[in-house]
């Protein structure tokens, strides 16, 4: 069994009278895509959140790389290399796609409080930008403003600058929403040959996306993981069937 | 093939020098004070515009900055000149390089301060606070009797540039003018620097910024106390054109005319506050002449400005900004 | 110092509250509502005690030049929400600032231009001039009593108000979620000038109201109005009982700094030491205040994040 690299124990959130998160325990392994799926409301983007950084958990740990992250902050977490994208695009709308790019590999570099030195030309931070577009296919549009790409290439780009952290995890958060079928297979593909440079926490809701790509899946229902299983054994549970995929009763 | 921008960031204050030189062979030197307060007025704009144009910070207590800049000379001036040292210890000086370092200590301390305070809240609430921390100095100033209190306090001298007279209206516009013009450069590079690229980022989407392991907080917090510390520069340099402090430098008003150079000439362009200064100051001065409650005018170009000319005048002239090559 | 003096110190520092209270009130509701900062409210604020000051001098009625305050505020409020503000819903803050900054000028210029640049006076009614004696042995102004009980009618009006109406369910609404409001068919743009307008009035009863005892002047309204946001810091945006809460602590705190400090100092220092000293602190109190509440709570005591 591979090395676990990120992990939840018992993480518990509570908003009023609604329980977002219950004791929800969670394991991301070297090399593997683990998918999170589950009903609308079911605490998905909740728990992205308090694994990121964004939201602190009322009880219950973060655990990355052995470290207990907890308490740090999202920047600290970002800094240790958990690369997170965003369910509705996070983009400096402004900048151009090479300067979001750039942004990515300048966080990951640090020495970011330098006031001299035209950051567009530093040729390290270039180099890792262009690579990173490359591989997303966005090469062509670098000097585009971000607020003229279709939602489709924002998606990539969102890809791209996790891409540029170099991360040791990634955390995406429906990386597909919105991207139309040729879309969604292209995204598929590419995250397939991703999982072996860092393994990939997925949240998603394109079913045919996370039957091909998953390792291991889980769901979420009501704030609670009611299983984690592989794609078969999931698909074979009742009690996900029954809350998530519509199937009434017995099977 | 030179950008517009770039045109008119080397064209706008060339404008600016070339008034004062002009004035100054046509011996006009009521329009070289012009100038000087123009080129002034402009380096506490541009002081702003780290903060407000690069991170987005709606400071509306700047006006504490320039006022502590000016006290700051003020004192140092009034101590100098009666020669009775500060609580029996620091003598005053009248040495401009030296009122300016302190000056820029001075200022660059108090935004430290109120930064690190404000900046743990953000959008309307910063802009309040700031406008509260503003008032607090403003009612302070006034209450302390020792620097004339609300009446202010007249400084007689013009204090000593080395080799330089200082009292020859254009030697003092050109030493204001090449303060302007290294801010400037220093407002562009720092533009252009890693660290301009975080602190945009978290202005445009502070979340995103935390994605990649940046600080907003932090970033901002610097770009604060470098803004306040600028402007305080400026307020040292007010003082001495004008031989006189008050509290009206620490106002509300101050500081919404702060802001408004910046937006009138163009926000977070680099020759914005420039522009604007220079437009400001002219309006003044044309406006004042019809009617002496010009206030009323300035107000409605502001609205309409606000309303339907949001991008200032280099907006109007070169339109967007083109993100950096 | 007397029990007596802390009593009306006490006393004073409620009715400077309670009117900070409706000024702020108005201010948050703005605020809370539409998502607007409004720099001009000070300026209603001001066109209420020159139109009471106006009326009272034309008709030599009090309530009359009450009544006139209440109507000016309001009408002038709803017309530059229709003619201007509403431009600003969808902009961001800055604008907003420099917006209602430019409209500060406007009023400002405008009412010296009509009214001169001396300040006007407005006298209290009779019935109201003079002291009372209050249980104890107390005497205090007739007046300030009076603004005391204006204002707390006015916190228990507007608790009704949002509590027990339609117009406040569709207000609370409208803090909570403004676009679906909309999408319900609640009629925003009615609702936006109700909301303002109401704000204005408030603003401009307790201009009117200071108004009989300071000078009626251009530019009373902008210190009024820098209070009224450091009370809506303290208080968090959009929160009425913050607001109410908030504006009795600054009341308070300022009123009793005032008297109080320059005391405290003279236990170490010499009278007129102390005075100077006590007198800078003083005017620094209520921002002291409120830099301490923001360390530990950066939205305010009621408020939600920030």
């Amino acid at each position: 069994m591979s090395e676990v690299l990120l992990e939840t124990r018992a993480i518990c959130k509570r908003f009023g009278a609604l329980q977002a998160s219950k004791d929800v325990g969670l394991t991301l392994r070297a090399g593997e895509i683990h998918a999170l799926i589950g009903p609308n409301g079911a605490g998905k983007s909740t728990l992205i959140a308090q694994i990121s950084g964004a939201l602190a958990p009322d009880s219950g740990s973060v655990i990355f790389e052995g470290r207990d992250v907890t308490r740090l902050p999202t920047p600290a977490r970002a800094r240790m290399g958990l690369a997170r994208t965003f369910q509705i695009s996070a983009l400096a709308m402004e900048f151009t796609v090479l300067q979001n790019v750039v942004l990515g590999a300048l966080g990951a570099r640090g020495r970011v409080y330098r006031f001299f030195g035209n950051v567009m030309r530093d040729k390290v931070l270039l180099e890792r930008a262009e690579v990173a577009l490359e591989q997303v296919g966005l090469s062509e549009f670098r000097n585009f403003f971000t607020g003229e790409l279709s939602h489709g290439q924002r998606r990539q780009l969102e890809v791209a600058v996790a891409l540029t952290l170099q991360p040791k995890v990634f955390v995406m958060d429906e990386p597909m929403a919105g991207l139309g079928a040729e879309g969604s297979h292209r995204l598929t593909g590419f995250l397939d040959g991703l999982r072996q440079r860092a393994p990939i926490l997925l949240v998603e809701h394109d079913m045919d996306a996370v039957f091909a790509l998953a390792d291991r899946i889980s769901v979420l229902v009501y704030g609670e993981v009611v299983a984690t299983g592989t794609a078969d054994e999931i698909r074979a549970n009742p009690l996900v069937r029954e809350a998530y995929l519509g199937e009434g009763g017995a099977a | 093939m030179m950008r517009l921008e770039t045109i008119l960031n080397l064209l706008i204050p060339a404008i600016l020098l070339a008034t004062a030189l002009i004035a100054s062979a046509m011996d006009a030197p009521y329009i070289i004070t012009l100038a000087t307060r123009a080129a002034i007025l402009a380096l506490a704009a541009v002081g702003l515009n780290f903060a407000l144009g690069l991170g987005g910070l709606v400071s509306l207590g700047h006006a504490a900055f320039f006022g502590i800049g000016g006290y700051a000379m003020g004192i140092l001036a009034f101590h100098a000149q009666t020669y009775a040292p500060l609580w029996g210890v620091i003598e005053g000086t009248r040495s401009m390089p030296v009122i300016w370092i302190v000056a820029v200590i001075a200022s660059a301390f108090a935004a430290l301060v109120i930064g690190a305070l404000s900046l743990r809240t953000s959008g309307v609430y910063f802009i309040m606070i700031t406008l509260a921390f503003g008032q607090m100095l403003f009612y302070f100033a006034i209450s302390w009797p020792a620097y004339g209190g609300e009446d202010g306090l007249s400084i007689y001298i013009r204090n000593d540039f080395p080799g330089v007279n200082t009292l020859v209206p254009i030697n003092f516009f050109l030493i204001c003018f090449a303060l302007l013009a290294a801010v400037m450069v220093l407002f562009d590079r720092l533009t252009k620097s890693p660290f301009g690229l975080a602190l945009q980022a978290g202005r445009q989407n502070p979340a995103r910024a935390e994605a990649v392991g940046l600080t907003p907080y932090r970033l901002r917090l610097v770009a604060f106390v470098i803004s306040g510390a600028i402007t305080g520069l400026a307020g040292a340099l007010f003082a001495d054109l004008n031989r006189f402090i008050s509290p009206g430098m620490l106002s509300w008003q101050m500081s919404g005319e702060l802001i408004v150079l910046i937006v009138l000439g163009g926000l977070a362009r680099l020759s914005g506050p420039v522009a604007g200064a220079m437009l400001f100051v002219m309006l003044e001065y044309v406006l004042e002449g019809l009617s002496t409650y010009w206030h009323i005018y300035l107000g409605a170009i502001l609205l309409g400005v606000v309303l339907f000319a949001r991008g200032g005048l280099i907006g109007l002239v070169a339109g967007r900004e083109v993100a950096h090559e | 110092m007397s029990a007596a003096l802390l009593i009306e110190q006490l006393l004073n520092g409620l009715q400077f509250g309670v009117m900070l209270f409706v000024i702020a009130a108005g201010l948050t509701l703005i605020f809370g509502v539409m998502g607007l900062i409004n720099l001009a409210h000070g300026s209603l604020y001001m066109i209420g005690a020159f139109a009471a000051a106006g009326a009272a001098a034309y008709t030599g009625s009090f309530w009359l030049a009450l009544a006139a305050a209440l109507m000016a505020a309001a009408i002038v409020g709803a017309i530059v929400e229709m003619v201007v503000i509403r431009r600003l819903y969808d902009r961001d803050h800055l604008d907003q600032v420099l917006a209602t900054f430019a409209l500060i000028l406007i009023f400002s210029e405008g009412t010296r231009f009509v009214f001169g640049s001396l300040p006007l006076y407005l006298d209290t009614p009779s019935v109201l001039s003079g002291p009372t004696t209050l249980p104890g042995g107390i005497e205090y102004s007739k007046y300030r009593l009076f603004i005391i009980a204006v204002g707390l009618a006015v916190g228990a009006g507007l608790y009704g108000l949002i509590a027990r109406t339609r117009l406040g369910i569709q207000i609370r609404a409208g803090e909570a979620d403004r676009e679906m409001i909309a999408a319900l068919g609640v009629d925003i743009r009615k609702l936006y000038t109700l909301v303002f307008a109401l704000g204005a009035a408030l603003a401009g009863l307790a201009g009117a109201m200071i108004g009989a005892i300071q000078a009626v002047e251009v530019g009373m309204g902008e210190p009024v109005l820098i209070l009224a946001f450091v009370v809506i810091v303290i208080g968090g945006i959009g929160s009425i009982k913050g607001a109410f809460v908030g504006a009795l602590l600054v009341g308070l705190t300022d009123t009793l700094g005032r008297v109080l400090l320059p005391q405290v100092f003279g236990l170490v220092m010499d009278a007129s030491s102390a005075t100077t000293v006590g007198a800078s602190l003083a005017s620094m109190s209520i921002y002291i205040l409120m830099a301490g509440i923001l360390l530990f709570k950066p939205s305010g005591l009621f408020g939600g994040t920030p």
